[in-house]
């Protein structure tokens, strides 16, 4: 077992984690750990844009965290707490156990799946796991794409793809066109916002965005994924990567999705569908590290202290609220954790604005109801577990449906489905347990 | 509207004892706050073994394995009712000895075992590792998805007409079970089959709290065929104070493996003690090296009732209108069907399968 000791440790290596690390590193003699579960650091927003200039504010931040005196620890999962209160984690197979006196928790969030008829199909993909999958190289050019599901996220997701050759055929968007346009005219509120809304929009150039739309079913006409073509790249069957547990590279449009507008219903043929309903917090570690939630999010004071002593949290696990919100509590997390406290207090005013961002985003993006009546009986809801739709409705909780068909129960961990069933049925998430990934016998 | 009967607890205890006492015709209330199959149920096993620790414990482990297999046959397939039968596991010439009487003793009463030696136990398991002496294989022992063989039974009891009531109980009287919300469900008779919580209505019994945890790992069809368990898990077992860990692995009809166990007594909480599942999992890899390598999937722990003397209290207690079933500690999946005639028939005033005095609330322990 590797054992390592540090003043203040950050969990996640994204743009809360790293902006913390750097506020906190500006207290000489302070050691600064940053440990991530990816090869690499960046967060989900940032890793494949790292020098190349993207943005600014991570090449700036990125270039501070490598040049600095940190101890980066890449490809490290936390797993769990161990008896002395210190973390577990595994990296390369090995334990490790990190010791620390401050603890800044910024594990980032998630993708929000819903069940709808098809959406476990082939050619299905998660909007963020289609594009992770293509920055690790998997070849979108000339592939007819439809992106669907809410919030802004579709919209990067679309100019990317488009980038990179695929043909977006739409963006159904669930969201309202009257919340929408309310929310882009409050952008001016927002500055650095409304130039990164106006470069998207300009960019989108020609890909029909539809409002009040959204995916009623998903049907594949071939899902048969010819032998050898899944060999080199296969999907992992839950948490960030795609839907799709196999795809074709076939040119023939194989995917039939039907759309529905303002009562109107059509389909359209495409090759794959990328599909993501907004982000739901990691607060996993939160919970098994025993810090207060609330309606979801793990819950903080001014300073970004969770009601554990010793631990804060920052970004979306506190709220969904983006990049530039995950970057200042990051800073106020990382001085406060380092003991100054007066530079922290002065970021307050900052962070209150962009918490107002992140509220008026949330309602924009908030799901309708009649998402709820997608599934139909034979839905899977549950894919580790394979429970469909019809068998969960007997029940009148989590706890329940779970002891009874297992979902949740599986190698995700209800990290899929836990977050669709709180929206179909309004069940509180179940309990977290380490270890929070499942790991080998031998590393528990 | 007044019961026969007002049953405490729905594990499968009392989900047993409705069913049992339902189909004599009898009305049945069945209170539980929690819903069916919550508690200890819900975090254990779901291993049908008979045991042999006393002759009242395999008299009782021995009959309900009986009621098991023939329920089975109408049990709907989400229990994953399995066959396996049960392997204990020997290490050294030691616990040879032990298996040989341990077949002695089954032999006897008519139950199909067979000693292992090395080479044929590798055979029955080949994950087991090299150099073990033997094992004892028992045929008939099964395993069971007890969450929903529990909500089956307790089902089978509502079509009946047993009542369930979401409430929780607080105290008895002569009139019935008072219920925290105020109101009392007005029975002739109660059934204490609150587990755990049981000595909270009748003070007149001993049960504590063991807490144990399990693991539970991704899918691997076919590692492991039986149920297997150290001999040592005896002296585990009866250890009474300090915590103790045994080799104890279950194949799931799904794929995946069932890994325990721990003892603990004095703990009153539900957390995961990451020390005592090292220790727990430490002590599986001597049996079963390949599980190092396994993926696990999620922890969980729960509390055993246990009594002093190892045996459950099943039978009227004292001269009131209260009858116990609680306190199976680990054997409570097993001789839930059991414990549910015996009540039955002490209630309807027949004689049983097997002598019920052994499990007299009123016995000296």
């Amino acid at each position: 077992m590797i054992e390592h000791s540090t003043d203040i440790l950050v969990i996640g290596g994204g743009a809360a984690g790293m902006s913390a690390a750097l506020a906190a590193s500006e207290s000489k003699g302070l050691r600064v750990t940053i440990v991530d579960d990816n090869p690499r650091l960046g967060g989900q927003i940032w890793r494949a844009e790292l020098g190349k200039s993207k943005s600014s504010e991570a090449d700036r931040l990125i270039s501070a965290i490598t040049s600095g005196k940190f101890s980066i620890l890449n490809g490290t999962q936390i797993f769990g707490t161990a008896n002395d209160g210190s973390l577990l984690g595994v990296v390369r197979d090995e334990t490790i156990k990190l010791h620390y006196n401050k603890l800044i928790l910024a594990t980032g969030a998630r993708e929000h799946f819903l069940p709808f008829p098809g959406w476990t199909s082939p050619r299905v993909f998660g909007a963020g796991g289609l594009q992770a999958l293509v920055k690790g190289g998997f070849n979108v050019s000339g592939k007819r794409i439809l992106v669907a599901g809410t919030g802004p996220l579709l919209l990067v997701v679309a100019e990317y793809l488009k980038q990179k050759g695929a043909k977006v055929v739409a963006i159904a968007e669930q969201a309202s066109a009257s919340k929408i346009n309310r929310f882009a005219l409050g952008l001016w509120r927002y500055p650095t916002k409304i130039a990164q809304g106006l470069e998207l929009r300009s960019s989108l150039g020609g890909i029909p965005y539809l409002k009040d739309c959204w995916v009623t079913a998903a049907k594949c006409k071939s899902p048969r994924v010819s032998k050898g073509e899944t060999s080199d790249m296969r999907v992992s069957p839950s948490l960030t990567h795609g839907l799709s547990h196999g795809y074709s590279k076939s040119t023939k449009e194989a995917l039939s999705v039907m759309l529905t507008q303002k009562g109107r219903s059509w389909s359209i043929e495409c090759d794959y569908l990328a599909v993501g309903f907004h982000l739901v917090p990691n607060t996993e570690l939160a919970v098994v590290l025993g810090c207060s939630i609330g309606d979801g999010f793990v819950l903080v004071d001014k300073l970004q202290r969770t009601s554990k002593h010793n631990i804060f949290a920052v970004g979306e696990p506190t709220g969904i609220g983006g990049v530039e919100a995950s970057l200042i509590e990051g800073r106020i997390a990382g001085y406060a954790a380092a003991g100054e406290t007066r530079k922290a207090e002065s970021l307050f005013v900052k962070r209150d604005r962009t918490s107002r961002f992140a509220d008026s985003l949330n309602s924009t993006f908030a799901l309708r109801d009649e998402l709820k009546t997608l599934a139909d009986a034979t839905t899977t809801v549950c894919r580790c577990e394979d429970v469909s739709y019809a068998s969960l409705c007997e029940f009148s909780n989590a706890r329940e449906a779970k002891l009874q068909t297992r979902c949740g129960m599986g190698p995700c961990q209800g990290r899929v489905c836990g977050p669709a069933t709180e929206f179909l049925f309004g069940w509180q998430p179940g309990s977290v347990r380490q270890p929070i990934f499942p790991v080998k016998l031998e590393t528990l | 509207m007044n019961f026969d009967v007002a049953i405490v607890g729905a594990g499968i205890v009392g989900a047993a004892c409705a069913a049992g006492l339902s189909r004599e015709g009898l009305s049945v209330a069945l209170i539980d706050p929690n819903g069916i199959a919550t508690g200890s149920t819900a975090a254990g096993m779901g291993h049908i073994v008979v045991m042999d620790d006393s002759d009242a414990q395999f008299a009782l482990t021995d009959y309900s394995q009986k009621l098991w297999n023939d329920l089975a046959a109408e049990l709907p397939q989400n229990s994953e009712y399995e066959h396996c039968g049960t392997i204990w596991v020997a290490t050294d010439e030691e616990e040879m000895a032990e298996v040989r009487r341990k077949q002695a003793f089954y032999a006897d009463r008519g139950l199909p075992c067979e000693i292992l030696d090395e080479r044929s136990l590798r055979e029955a398991e080949p994950n087991l590792r090299e150099g073990l002496a033997g094992g004892l294989r028992v045929k008939n022992d099964s395993v069971v998805y007890q969450l929903c063989a529990t909500k089956y039974l307790a089902e089978k009891a509502m079509a009946n007409g047993t009542k369930f009531i979401d409430a929780k109980a607080v105290g008895f009287s002569a009139e019935g079970v008072k219920l925290s919300r105020g109101e009392t469900i007005l029975c002739d008779r109660i059934v204490n089959a609150a587990g755990v919580s049981a000595p909270d209505l009748s003070a007149e019994l001993s049960v504590v709290k063991r807490k144990g945890h399990l693991v539970i790992t991704d899918r691997y069809p076919g590692f492991v065929s039986h149920q297997l368990i150290e001999l040592g898990y005896l002296r585990s077992a009866h250890g009474k104070d300090a915590d103790s860990v045994a080799f104890n692995v279950q194949p799931r009809s799904t794929g995946q493996i069932l890994l325990g166990s721990s003892r603990q007594f004095g703990v009153d909480n539900t957390d995961i003690d990451p020390a005592l599942v090292r220790s727990m999992t430490s002590r599986a890899f001597e049996y079963m090296p390949k599980l190092r390598e396994l993926s696990a999937v999620r922890t969980w722990t729960g509390f055993r009732p246990a009594t002093p003397d190892k045996l459950p209290y099943i039978g009227c207690i004292g001269d009131t209108n209260v009858f116990a079933a609680a306190g199976h500690e680990g054997l409570g999946i097993t001789t839930s069907l059991g414990t549910a005639e015996l009540i039955v028939d002490e209630i309807l005033g027949r004689s049983s399968a097997i002598d019920r005095e052994p499990y007299r609330p009123s016995r000296k322990v």
